[in-house]
């Protein structure tokens, strides 16, 4: 960890977006995780992609459970709305506040352990529901915080870093989201934001439930020789599938993006994703062939990544419930309160 | 791109911005830092290395480093860089314990300097110690050239010139006061010296040869300004009239304006030709003489000096017009009015030249157009080998730390061409590294970006500065200005150091830089390069580090250095020591460098090492 926060002074030539705020404007405290964690990169990459997108910071609403990933939430977008909540638990604090409040962006930040083990059951329904959110993943196949013991996503035959070999099949946050309803699954690598900043703005403008695991090394605990998750091993069994770049609304397509194997898949406020086919074969729309595709690329001991999975029509939570168009905080006392005739309507229901 | 040499001191030496661009290389973060920790007479000695002079210099600097600092790139102002030498020389206990000492034994040569200014000082300076004879000699009665007789006296007192010229005199050198050399002949042949060092500056003052100027009515009240300086100085001329015209805009311009008001002048106008972007002076010389009410008056090219009943009525101007291109160049001029001026006197301050009469054509010295001499730029030397020009009589008017400069590279060559060694074989720069790194988190130098702005020189009041010709204006730093302002030097010289066999390609770095001047990225030309960063490039005068093949994607490590503020927390994030924050020394070699010292560094005094 560092001890010197970043100072406030910036390049005098930085550009500005929309709202004329600089990518500094989008950064938060300073990080508690260790020098070369690869958390931070990604806090990068979500900063990048909020400044992208010009997002007003009050739009955002940031939410984590408890692990190294689950602290990052303080590192970007300091004028967002954040919640931590306890472990494994940020589905239940995301569903609540998602229900109360259709307008806002929800970005989960979570990692393998707060999602594939204690978490697991929250995930899963979480998916399910098809909540309005973009859900991140930190994976670095360790409890970095309580010194590097396996998680729930180490690799059989990674070895820790005393030489242990991890014996118990790991669970594939990407493989699960495809059986459990998952409509647009992502897998990245910390180190590559090229590949990371566009799925992020994708996955926020997504409509339901977004998953991005991304692959991040634990520099302290899982960065050595004979692990399946260290900087050296990711970038050599790295397998990009699909590559997606963002478009926004008022972009025309250019001929250099339009060629070849694309494919344009417009999102529900008129921006579009394009998808760069880098295997001609895939088809991301096609759930089944995502399923088999990534079990013998894993078979291989290949991390297929980039945009996997897309469905852009499924109903999400809001349309599912019929849940109201005004947040809750906006609407009058009279519309919230049924008044106590009304209450007794409702309990002589269940008499 | 190629990989950067790093092992060219050069490219260390560049990113130091000031260092680079003082003449002298003086070693300014080091002695900024030593102000910091209140070693002001460490600071001094650091200074006095280089630029001989810290006291002089740190009030009358042309300061070359300035508008180079990085701070001005950074934010808008560089750092006070001189004002904080003059704070090491304010502050300074006695240095004379600590300076070099002539040896008693005597090596044998004798070296002839002609001027005792900047430049034969130092000459005399750096060969003293080696056990020289050193013969100055000067036309008038007391030494500093220029330093003494051009620069007022409420600028730059008498008495630190006196102390730090003493500090060469005393040395043992042969000052021969009141001695012009009248004919370099006579000079070389007597045989007495080995060397001759030529430091006359520049002593001849431009005319402006207009009608009415050899009007024997007005040659009294038409002043050449080096020598109407030059004679306020020795107190020759104590009053001026009231009405007083300066015609230029350069430094020596300011000087006049100021020295007229302070003997008895109260309607001062400098006449500028052009408009402001054009003017020779230095901004801050500009803005001290208009605090004083000095008008510049712009666009008004000299015409005629108008005599009326046998005196000198005023000037006529021509009322010019331009037009200018985007980038600010004159495209066009014209002549749109004429205005008459009413003054009682003028001062010209039009330039100045070297001017050799003494020199005879058979000597073997040649000179080249404008009667300037033909002198190598390392070596100071001329045609004939015995004989070195330095300071304003090699290639013209320049300023002190260029005199200064010049000095050390023809002490060089004189002690090479006296002991019989080739004068262009010479030592080159060298540069060490060494870690900062103290512990975990710790580093051996202040690294938080301290947001302050450049603080102010305080002036004494305006109505006390006048009383007297010799009451200096600029009162130097308080004790909490230079606490502040030494806390603004973004430590240039302790650089970042990449090593490409280690660095995991984590991103570490580059998402932490606050100033964005890290990339990682596939290689290509310095254009395609620069058209990558992540951070635009601003200045492609500024240069791009470029490191070897990354080990997993053989992508490039690029650091644009041109808005680096050196806060180290690339070192400080990444977790393979790739980068490390080490602090560069640059190895300026001098004439002392080409023999054994003399005395061995374990006895030399604790503040020498220190400094070192």
């Amino acid at each position: 960890m560092s001890f010197i926060a970043k100072p406030r002074i910036a390049h005098p030539g930085l550009p500005k977006n929309e709202l004329g705020l600089t990518r500094r404007d989008y950064e938060g405290g300073m990080s508690t995780l260790c020098a070369g964690c690869g958390h931070d990169s990604i806090t990068a990459a979500i900063i990048e992609a909020c400044w992208q997108m010009s997002l007003r910071p009050e739009q955002l609403v940031k939410l984590s459970g408890i692990g190294c990933s689950s602290k990052t939430t303080a590192y970007f977008v300091s004028g967002g709305h954040g919640f931590n909540s306890v472990h494994g638990r940020m589905p239940s604090i995301a569903t609540g506040a998602i229900a109360a409040n259709k307008d806002l962006y929800y970005l989960g930040v979570s990692g393998d352990g707060d999602t594939l083990s204690i978490g697991l059951g929250q995930f899963a329904h979480a998916m399910r529901r098809n909540l309005n959110m973009l859900y991140i993943i930190e994976n670095n196949g360790v409890y970095g915080l309580t010194k590097g013991q396996f998680s729930a996503s180490a690799d059989i035959g990674s070895k820790a870093k005393k030489g242990e070999e991890n014996l118990q099949p790991p669970i594939d946050p990407v493989l699960a989201a495809l059986t459990l309803g998952g409509t647009f699954v992502g897998r990245s690598f910390s180190g590559d934001k090229e590949q990371l900043v566009p799925l992020i703005i994708a996955g926020l403008k997504h409509r339901g439930f977004a998953l991005i695991d991304v692959l991040s090394p634990c520099v302290t605990f899982n960065d050595h020789e004979g692990s399946t998750k260290s900087y050296g091993f990711v970038r050599d069994h790295y397998d990009e599938v699909v590559h997606a770049d963002f478009v926004p609304p008022a972009r025309e397509i250019t001929a250099q993006y339009a060629r070849g194997d694309t494919l344009p898949v417009t999102m529900h406020d008129g921006s579009r994703i394009l998808l760069r086919k880098l295997d001609p074969s895939y088809d991301p729309t096609h759930r089944g062939q995502a399923f088999n595709y990534l079990r013998d690329k894993l078979a291989q001991n290949e991390f297929v990544t980039g945009l996997i999975y897309i469905d852009e029509t499924s109903p999400e939570f809001h349309e599912v419930n019929g849940t109201t168009a005004t947040p809750v905080n906006q609407l009058p006392f009279a519309q919230l309160n049924p008044g106590s005739k009304g209450l007794e309507k409702i309990l002589s229901r269940y008499r | 791109m190629e990989p950067t040499d790093t092992g060219n001191p050069d490219h260390y030496h560049r990113v130091v911005d000031c260092q680079w661009a003082c003449p002298a290389h003086t070693d300014v973060p080091e002695y900024i830092r030593l102000i910091a920790q209140g070693q002001f007479t460490a600071a001094y000695l650091v200074n006095r290395e280089s630029n001989v002079f810290p006291g002089i210099l740190g009030r009358v600097c042309d300061r070359p480093c300035e508008p180079a600092c990085r701070r001005g790139r950074v934010e808008q102002e560089p750092v006070a860089i001189c004002r904080l030498k003059r704070v090491a020389a304010d502050h300074r206990d006695d240095v004379r314990p600590y300076l070099p000492k002539a040896p008693i034994q005597k090596n044998g040569k004798r070296v002839a300097c002609i001027g005792a200014g900047p430049a034969s000082l130092t000459v005399a300076n750096d060969l003293m110690p080696l056990g020289y004879e050193v013969s100055i000699f000067e036309k008038w009665h007391t030494p500093g050239g220029l330093m003494r007789t051009n620069i007022p006296s409420f600028r730059l007192p008498e008495q630190v010139l006196a102390e730090e010229i003493g500090y060469i005199i005393d040395l043992g050198v042969d000052l021969r006061l009141g001695s012009p050399v009248t004919s370099m002949k006579q000079l070389l042949a007597t045989g007495e010296f080995d060397a001759v060092f030529v430091g006359s500056g520049a002593p001849k003052g431009k005319d402006l040869n207009l009608p009415g100027r050899d009007d024997p009515a007005a040659a009294a009240h038409i002043h050449i300004s080096i020598d109407w300086l030059e004679s306020v100085a020795f107190g020759h001329t104590k009053n001026i009239g009231r009405r007083v015209l300066i015609i230029g805009v350069g430094n020596t311009a300011m000087d006049c304006c100021r020295t007229s008001l302070r003997l008895g002048a109260d309607d001062v106008k400098v006449m500028a030709r052009k408009p402001r972007g054009f003017f020779k002076a230095s901004e801050w010389e500009l803005e001290d003489a208009e605090a004083e009410n000095v008008e510049i008056v712009v666009n008004r090219a000299p015409k005629s000096f108008v005599i009326e009943q046998g005196r000198l009525a005023g000037m006529r101007f021509d009322v010019m017009e331009y037009d200018l291109d985007a980038s600010g160049r004159i495209t066009a001029e014209r002549t749109v009015g004429e205005q008459f001026l009413p003054c009682d006197d003028v001062i010209l301050a039009i330039g100045q030249e070297n001017a050799f009469p003494w020199i005879e054509n058979d000597l073997g010295i040649e000179f080249g157009q404008w009667h300037v001499p033909k002198v190598n730029s390392t070596t100071f030397q001329s045609t004939r080998p015995d004989v070195f020009f330095g300071g304003d009589a090699a290639f013209g008017p320049k300023n002190i730390i260029w005199a200064v400069e010049h000095g050390h590279q023809a002490a060089i060559s004189i002690h090479k061409y006296c002991q019989g060694q080739d004068v262009a074989q010479r030592l080159p720069r060298r540069l060490n590294l060494s870690s900062r790194k103290m512990g975990l988190h710790e580093w051996a130098y202040r690294n938080d970006y301290n947001p302050l702005e450049r603080r102010l020189m305080p002036h004494i009041d305006l109505k006390e500065r006048f009383k007297k010709i010799n009451i200096e204006v600029e009162l130097g730093f308080t004790a909490e200005q230079a606490a502040a302002e030494v806390q603004r030097c973004l430590n240039c010289d302790v650089q970042t150091v990449f090593d490409a066999r280690l660095c995991i390609e984590c991103d570490a770095c580059i998402d932490i830089c606050p100033v964005d001047c890290l990339t990682m990225t596939a290689n290509g030309t310095e254009a395609e390069i620069r058209g990558r960063l992540k951070a635009p490039s601003l200045r492609v005068t500024q240069p791009l580090f470029v490191s070897a093949p990354l080990q997993h994607t053989a992508r490039v490590m690029v650091k644009d250095e041109d808005v680096c503020v050196h806060c180290g927390l690339c070192a400080e994030r990444c977790p393979t020591a790739a980068w490390d924050m080490q602090k560069s020394k640059i190895r300026i070699p001098y004439a002392s460098d080409e023999t054994t010292p003399c005395t061995p560094p374990a006895l030399q005094p604790a503040a020498m090492r220190r400094s070192a």
